[in-house]
């Protein structure tokens, strides 16, 4: 979120230099999954960013999300392998004909590390508490957009009724950000809770202390027995405690990794990437579910108002040379403007083929001739674009001037600005982009609702009424797979034909485990789950 | 004294009204940082956009934002934080301490190598020897201090694994940071030195006092070294500001809290509580060193006791 030094990347690589030496110094041992999980000991774990704050449902980073998903329970679970909603704090639910009212019948004998039972009133003073955040927290927002109230129906079974059909609901309750905190948090402010004051959840971690910009620490909740059924064990976590070290430099992270000074970290850059491949160290990887990197189109602008111009651009970008180039084999090129381990993806590779001639037939045919410096030209106007995008991930700069060079070859002149966070939010706001450069991670396809309805986001500045509104109205009111997967196909072609979105590639989570660290897992959102974690002595 | 003081309060409100105007000439303002931080972008309507600039008194005149924030400031109130909501002044102080422990030691270092060369360098009768001292401190000012962090990690850390690379457990947390955030200020420390005790080493009075019997050694370290004192100890209010610029870097790249990483955050993000409360809270500290510079002056030169001659008060904020 915060404009990384551009100096990271000049960094990372002296620093792989430098380290060649020290990381093949390193000895083979177990790493993975490999043997028995011990009970007990600290995992020290070099995260890349401070979390600014703890409160899963105020905050939306990775870095505060990955501490928070360990604190609190969730109503629901998500199964990573299939987007499957399974049973946690509620053993069961029943969703109504328009997915309007969800009714959560909740396991007994859960409770909230201040010893006071997770029932239906807590259920409801969580939502309420997490709804009266308003704007700031922005993922709750999202996911209660319809949010009418809540209704205790009884101890055990409570009730939340939306205005508008809310499908994704189901999905948003397996979440952190949904995750329920006790009634007794809500004594706090806000901002107490974003510290961790007050910050009482039911998850099989307690929070101990946050030291701003230095470390996050958590310890075992005792007692704990009512974890998901996706997890690997039953009963307490296996760790003792967490100590989440905040360690923004790429270089020092992997270092300290590679000399034991931590005993895994996430954000591995991939310049990285290497050293930790095969020589007593493990890999982890996982690609993030919602939209992937990509330059949706504002179609009222220019001449990104021609279909024909933002299908050339979609065959004119080669995705795999982006991801050779810049990237490394752990990344995914696009198939789809949803990622690959989003639910309900539909692989639409044949639609992005790198496909240059067909790009040139599809300007000639629109009257776009090469002018004198090679970026074509029709009635005096050249055929060009300017990207907006912030460096909020590090490789977005030499990805954007990549695909700059490829579409150059069509004759298209992409302009590179990029700009603050404040900056790239004020141009959303006022709509004066051509293409902006963005994802979003979310293990659900009502994501394209959110960012492409004319009814919500808009990012593509499209008329009330279009064929993709339906579609995306389709997949909300319903939680029936049947009718929802071919919904959400739809709009997903129609995103990509139209080429309101050109899909790049998959922001992917990459992380570094020494040899004593085992069993880290990626939860359905590609965050961090730490209760199968376990370290060897 | 009197004029002293008003100087003094000069520097800290141009500091408070520079940070001010500057932060408010930026593109965009904190509440669209703040709701525009999610991935994907913004998600707020135009109308919450426009509550949450009311919430921070973001939508008043920029007179009126600036007058409220300068009145509150005088009473110690520099508002709250829009990324966090915390207390800004809060905020700094609970910084504050992880700073000041890397800056001391970074000054500990820098008088200790920094003097310690120039006086070896300007005592020995090894002309090769005193050239080879004496060009380390230019060296040392010319070497990116982001560069001598990452070499220091690499080998007393990586490779030797002697120090930590990050944490603040103990003493040996403190000298890898503390020779990164001290080695400007030291060089800058030893070239200064060194060219004084030269000046004074030439002078008349050397000679006099050699000619009385005194040793090389009394000469050097009683008069010519207490004399070159003085303009070496007014450097170390003005490199009090390079301690506090490097904090940045050496924060960052030891995985510390502290001032820089603070005022990085919230420059970002242009947090203007924030940024104000340590901007003002720097230009005190600044003002404060400088005038404690001041009083020792007397102390070294017996001349200068009863008098204020030193003009700059606060250099280098």
């Amino acid at each position: 979120m915060v404009t990384r030094p551009v100096r990271t990347l000049g960094f990372g690589a002296l620093a792989l230099v430098l380290l060649t030496g020290c990381g093949a110094q390193a000895t083979a041992g177990g790493g993975g999954d490999a043997g028995t999980p011990r009970v007990g000991g600290t995992l020290r774990l070099g995260i890349s960013s401070n979390p600014d704050c703890v409160d899963p449902q105020q905050w939306g980073t990775n870095a505060s999300l990955n501490v928070s998903r360990q604190l609190v329970d969730s109503l629901t679970d998500q199964d990573p392998a299939d987007g499957a909603i399974k049973p946690w704090l509620a053993e069961r639910w029943e969703v109504n004909a328009d997915s309007t009212a969800f009714t959560f019948h909740l396991r007994d004998g859960a409770t909230f590390s201040d010893g006071t039972p997770v029932d239906a009133a807590a259920v409801k003073a969580s939502f309420d508490g997490a709804r009266a955040l308003g704007p700031k927290a922005a993922l709750v927002a999202g996911y209660l957009a319809a949010y009418r109230g809540s209704t205790v129906v009884d101890p055990r079974t409570v009730r939340i009724d939306f205005t508008a059909p809310s499908a994704q609901f189901l999905q948003a309750s397996s979440t952190m950000t949904l995750g329920v905190l006790a009634p007794a948090a809500y004594n706090k402010t806000p901002e107490q809770r974003c510290q961790g004051d007050g910050l009482i959840g039911s998850g099989p971690f307690v929070f101990e202390s946050y030291k701003q910009n230095q470390q996050v620490v958590l310890v075992k909740r005792k007692g704990y027995n009512w974890g998901s059924p996706l997890w690997k064990h039953t009963g307490e976590a296996y760790l003792d405690r967490v100590e989440y070290r905040i360690v923004p430099e790429p270089g020092v992270r992997s270092g300290s990794l590679a000399s034991g000074q931590l005993d895994a970290i996430t954000d591995v850059q991939p310049v990285d990437e290497p050293q930790f491949a095969g020589n007593g160290f493990t890999e982890p990887v996982r690609p993030n579910p919602g939209i992937v990197f990509n330059l949706t189109a504002n179609t009222t602008r220019g001449v990104l108002t021609d279909p024909k111009v933002r299908q050339a651009v979609a065959k004119g970008v080669n995705r795999q040379e982006v991801v050779d180039t810049v990237l490394t084999k752990n990344y995914k090129a696009a198939t789809s403007v949803l990622g690959s381990a989003t639910p309900l993806h539909t692989d639409l590779a044949g639609l992005l083929a790198y496909d240059p001639a067909g790009a040139g037939a599809l300007l000639d045919a629109a009257g776009w001739r090469p002018g004198p410096d090679g970026i074509r030209v029709k009635d005096g106007q050249r055929l060009s674009a300017a990207v907006v995008f912030s460096a909020v991930f590090n490789q977005n700069q030499s990805a954007l001037e990549l695909i700059q060079q490829q579409l150059r070859k069509i004759g298209f002149d992409l302009r590179i600005e990029l700009k603050t966070t404040a900056e790239s939010t004020q141009i959303q706001l006022s709509g004066e982009y051509d293409f902006i450069w963005f994802n979003v991670t979310r293990a659900d396809p009502d994501i394209l609702r959110q960012t492409y309805s004319t009814k919500a986001g808009n990012r593509s500045k499209l008329t009330a009424g279009n064929p993709l509104d339906a579609a995306l109205e389709k997949q909300a009111a319903t939680t029936d797979r049947a009718v929802r997967e071919p919904a959400a196909a739809e709009a997903q072609r129609i995103i990509v034909e139209q080429g309101y979105s050109i899909p790049v590639f998959e922001l992917t989570q990459v992380w570094g485990l020494g040899p004593k660290a085992h069993a880290l897992e990626f939860e359905a959102s590609s965050r961090l789950r730490l209760y199968d974690a376990w370290v060897a002595e | 004294m009197t004029r002293r003081l008003l100087q003094a309060v000069a520097v800290i409100w141009a500091a408070f009204t520079l940070s001010f105007v500057i932060l408010y000439l930026l593109p965009g303002d904190a509440a669209l940082n703040r709701l525009g931080a999610a991935e994907g972008g913004i998600t707020a309507t135009p109308a919450e956009v426009a509550a949450v600039r009311a919430e921070y008194g973001l939508d008043d005149p920029l007179v009126v934002q600036y007058g409220k924030r300068l009145w509150a400031a005088t009473h110690g109130d520099f508002g709250k934080s829009v990324m966090t909501g915390d207390d800004a002044t809060g905020l700094v102080f609970d910084a504050l301490p992880s700073t000041l422990e890397i800056a001391a030691a970074g000054l500990v270092l820098a008088v200790l190598f920094g003097g310690g060369l120039a006086v070896l360098g300007t005592y020995t009768r090894h002309r090769w020897l005193g050239n080879l001292l004496l060009s380390l401190p230019p060296l040392g000012v010319s070497l990116p201090q982001f560069w001598v962090g990452l070499v220091l990690i690499q080998i007393f850390s990586f490779q030797l694994r002697l120090l930590p690379a990050l944490g603040t457990d103990g003493f040996a947390a403190l000298i890898l940071p503390g020779i990164t955030i001290g080695l400007p200020t030291g060089a800058i420390i030893g070239q200064v030195l060194a060219k004084s005790l030269r000046t004074q080493l030439a002078e008349p009075y050397v000679e006099i006092v050699l000619a009385k019997g005194a040793s090389r050694a009394r000469v050097h370290f009683g008069h010519a070294l207490r004399n070159a004192a003085l303009p070496a100890l007014t450097l170390v209010g003005v490199v009090a500001g390079n301690l506090l610029a490097g904090t940045v870097v050496t924060e960052t790249l030891f995985s510390r809290d502290g001032i820089g990483r603070l005022t990085a955050f919230a420059v970002n993000s242009q947090d203007i509580p924030v940024v104000q409360a340590v901007i003002v809270l720097s230009a005190f500290f600044f003002v404060t060193i400088n005038l404690v510079v001041d009083l020792i002056y007397p102390l070294l030169d017996p001349r200068l006791a009863g008098r204020v001659t030193r003009k700059a008060v606060a250099a280098g904020a």
